[in-house]
This record gives C-alpha cells, sequence and structure tokens, in this order.
C-alpha cells in the first residue's frame, strides 16, 4: 500500500465530529497551558502568591477576581478552572458537531450526557 | 522551592505518558507518589490526581482523535452509563457503607485481571453476536494500527453487559472517588470485545468528563493547591502528548502485559482500603 493510500484510509476515520472536538480540546489546552505556565512564573519570579501563606482561593469569583488583579495563584486557578471546564465544553461542542454531521441519534445522546452532567453538577454543590 | 515544581513535572510527564497508553488516566499513580515520595497532603494530592486526570484525558484526546483511535460514538454512548452511575455513586454514598463496596469493586477488578489475562491471545467469539445493536448504535469503526501497520475493523459485542460494566465504573467513581479507568477499559476490552488500542484511548477520553464532574467539589473543599496542581497539569499535558506516540506503535500484547499487574495493583489496594488499612 502507498503511503497516499494509507494516508487516506486513516483520513477516512475522522469525521467532522472528530475535528471540531479536536479543535475544542486544543483551544481549551492551549488556553489553561498559558495560564498555568504565565501563573507560576508570575509566583516564582515574584516570590508570592497574592495571598496569606497557604491560602487560596476556592470559590470562581474570588479565582477570577484574583487572575484580575494578577495575583499568581490566583491566575493558576483560572488555568486549572479552564482545564476543568474543557471536558464540560466538549460535550457541549459534541451536540452541536453531531447535529451538523445530521446523526440524530447522537446528538441526543450527548444532549442526553450534557443534561446528567449538568444534574451531577448540582447535586454535587448540595453535598 | 523550584526544586518541588521540577519534581512535580517529572512525576507528571510520567504519569502522564502512563495514563495515556493505559487509558486509565495517570490518578492512579500521582497520589501514592505525591504522598509517600514528596510529602505532599492526602488531600492536595488527591485534588492534583484529579486535574492529572482531566490534563490526561484531554491531552490524549487530541492526538487519539487524530489519529482515528478513540471512538466518539462508543464513547458517548457509553457515557450516558457513567454518568447517571455516578450520581448513583455520589445518592449512594451517604446510605452504604464504603467498606463493603470497595471490597465489592476490588474483587470484581482482580476477577476482571485475571479474565483479561486469559484474553492474551485473540479468543473465538462470535463475530455475529449482538451485531444489530451494534450497527444500530453505530458502535463499530476501525483504525489503524501503526505496530500492525494495518486497518483494524471491529465491532461491539454484548452491548448491554458492556453498559451495565459502564454503569458500575461511575458508580465506582461517584463512590470512591477516581480509579474507574480500570473498568472503563475492562468493560470495552474484556466484555465488548474491542482492540485494547480503542479501548485504552476511548477509556481516556470519557474519563474527562466524569472526573470534570466532581472537579468542582474538590475545588470547593480546597484540595486543589495551585502551587501542586498548576505543575501537575503542565507535566501531565507533555506526558500524554508523548504517550499517544509511544501507544500506537506498541503492541497491543504488550500494552496488555504492563495493564494486568496494574489492575490487579489498583484492586488489591482498593480490597485492603476497605478491610481498613492504610496505605
Amino acid at each position: 500500500m502507498s503511503y497516499s493510500q494509507t494516508k487516506a484510509t486513516r483520513e477516512k476515520n475522522i469525521d467532522s465530529v472528530g475535528i471540531m472536538i479536536g479543535w475544542t480540546l486544543r483551544i481549551g489546552i492551549a488556553m489553561s497551558s498559558i495560564m498555568v505556565i504565565f501563573g507560576l512564573i508570575l509566583f516564582y519570579a515574584e516570590g508570592q502568591s497574592g495571598y496569606e501563606a497557604n491560602r487560596y482561593p476556592t470559590h470562581i469569583k474570588d479565582i477570577i477576581q484574583g487572575c484580575f488583579a494578577l495575583k499568581s495563584y490566583g491566575v493558576i486557578l483560572t488555568g486549572l478552572l479552564l482545564l476543568m471546564l474543557t471536558p464540560v465544553f466538549r460535550v457541549g461542542i459534541s451536540i452541536i458537531a453531531f447535529l451538523i454531521e445530521k446523526d440524530y441519534l447522537y446528538a441526543v445522546i450527548t444532549l442526553i450526557v450534557f443534561f446528567i452532567l449538568i444534574i451531577s453538577f448540582y447535586i454535587s454543590r448540595m453535598a | 522551592m523550584s526544586l518541588l515544581v521540577i519534581k512535580l513535572i517529572f512525576v507528571a510527564v510520567f504519569a502522564g505518558i502512563f495514563g495515556s497508553v493505559l487509558g486509565l488516566g495517570g490518578g492512579t499513580i500521582i497520589t501514592p507518589i505525591l504522598t509517600l515520595m514528596l510529602g505532599v497532603d492526602i488531600n492536595h494530592a488527591i485534588g492534583a490526581s484529579l486535574i492529572a486526570v482531566i490534563a490526561t484525558s484531554s491531552g490524549a484526546a487530541i492526538a487519539y482523535i487524530n489519529d482515528g483511535i478513540t471512538n466518539l460514538r462508543i464513547g458517548m454512548f457509553l457515557e450516558v452509563a457513567t454518568t447517571i452511575g455516578a450520581i448513583t455513586g455520589a445518592f449512594l454514598a451517604g446510605l452504604i457503607s464504603s467498606n463493603v463496596l470497595y471490597i465489592i469493586f476490588g474483587l470484581f477488578l482482580l476477577y476482571s485481571a485475571l479474565a483479561m489475562l486469559q484474553k492474551k491471545k485473540a479468543e473465538k467469539y462470535d463475530q455475529n453476536r449482538g451485531k444489530a445493536l451494534a450497527n444500530k448504535m453505530k458502535l463499530n469503526g476501525s483504525y489503524y494500527d501503526k505496530n500492525l501497520e494495518k486497518e483494524v475493523s471491529y465491532h461491539a459485542v454484548h452491548v448491554p453487559a458492556g453498559f451495565g460494566v459502564m454503569y458500575g465504573a461511575g458508580v465506582a467513581s461517584g463512590l470512591l472517588g477516581i480509579g474507574s479507568g480500570g473498568f472503563k477499559v475492562m468493560a470495552m476490552d474484556l466484555f465488548m470485545k474491542l482492540p485494547l488500542k480503542v479501548s485504552s484511548a476511548t477509556s481516556n477520553f470519557m474519563m474527562g468528563v466524569t472526573a470534570a464532574a466532581s472537579a468542582g467539589v474538590y475545588l470547593l473543599r480546597g484540595d486543589i493547591d495551585p502551587q501542586i496542581s498548576g505543575p501537575i497539569a503542565i507535566g501531565v499535558l507533555v506526558g500524554a502528548t508523548i504517550g499517544t506516540k509511544i501507544m500506537q506503535r506498541m503492541k497491543s500484547k504488550t500494552i496488555r502485559i504492563i495493564f494486568v499487574p496494574v489492575i490487579a495493583y489498583i484492586a488489591i489496594q482498593m480490597i485492603l482500603e476497605g478491610l481498613g488499612w492504610k496505605w
């Protein structure tokens, strides 16, 4: 089998759903790792976290405020927050991707997963 | 202090490679290494291992989707089972003693590890069994195996059984925290008879969603220490990228030989935890 043929069979495996999910993951990871690296450089360059010793924000609002105030821990945590949200965005984008592919069966399946995820967020907040 | 960053990144690169090759997410090895070798507080170590799972999942998925190893539809379909399972687990957590469950899940995992060992040679099975359901739900596909240098096509069998085990994997993750990657790979490899590489890549792909669902709790609890989790995230992303290159060139049999003892180790750890032992 020539190289071009091999490549053709390989490319056949990825549909537009795969491409869209792939780009969602790439953007999510690029943004989060830039933030985390920037935050770590800030932390070691300044030698301070922007917070009291052994303290860091645990609420989303405080984390984002810390990020805008360029507190190193706030920046790192914003990056980690983006990393945590990437799989959730991935599910959301998949719904749209399956709709574009006209794969309605999987658009519904993914929508179900999305709703269960949202329910589980609420349950974990109650707990 | 900056020495800790280097150590953390080093551990994380290793965990990322390990997790992306085996489909286990890499959380399993982060917790013991951080607590036992680097003296990190157990809660911060668990928070970091959750970050590691999410990072491995998304990082490895980029390459595995691009190369057509991950089966997106099988992943999505089974995510219904794992997410419902995770909610069940969260509800059960307050009702049942987790000790008993640790032992039950541990024994099941140990049994599966032994069964997987016997699957080393591709066994004969009824190719047509469950084919109708698999076709209807589009639970089939093919991938290019870089080790065999050929296209490998497959379709899922025993779909209800696989779905059931996935539900169990979700319950385990909701109840006992992370470490459900083993169950996911089992469900696809052992029950649904998918190729090991597809099982591993798809397990990795799914794991991020399950982990992200519980990430909020860990964050609010203060388990995500930026000084620990930050370097871990970066290292794991690098490791996962390297791991995807390695895995595709490995023999499935080699992956299986590494996988089985790792699963047996996790299983024994779960059983001991259930019996009240602390490692």
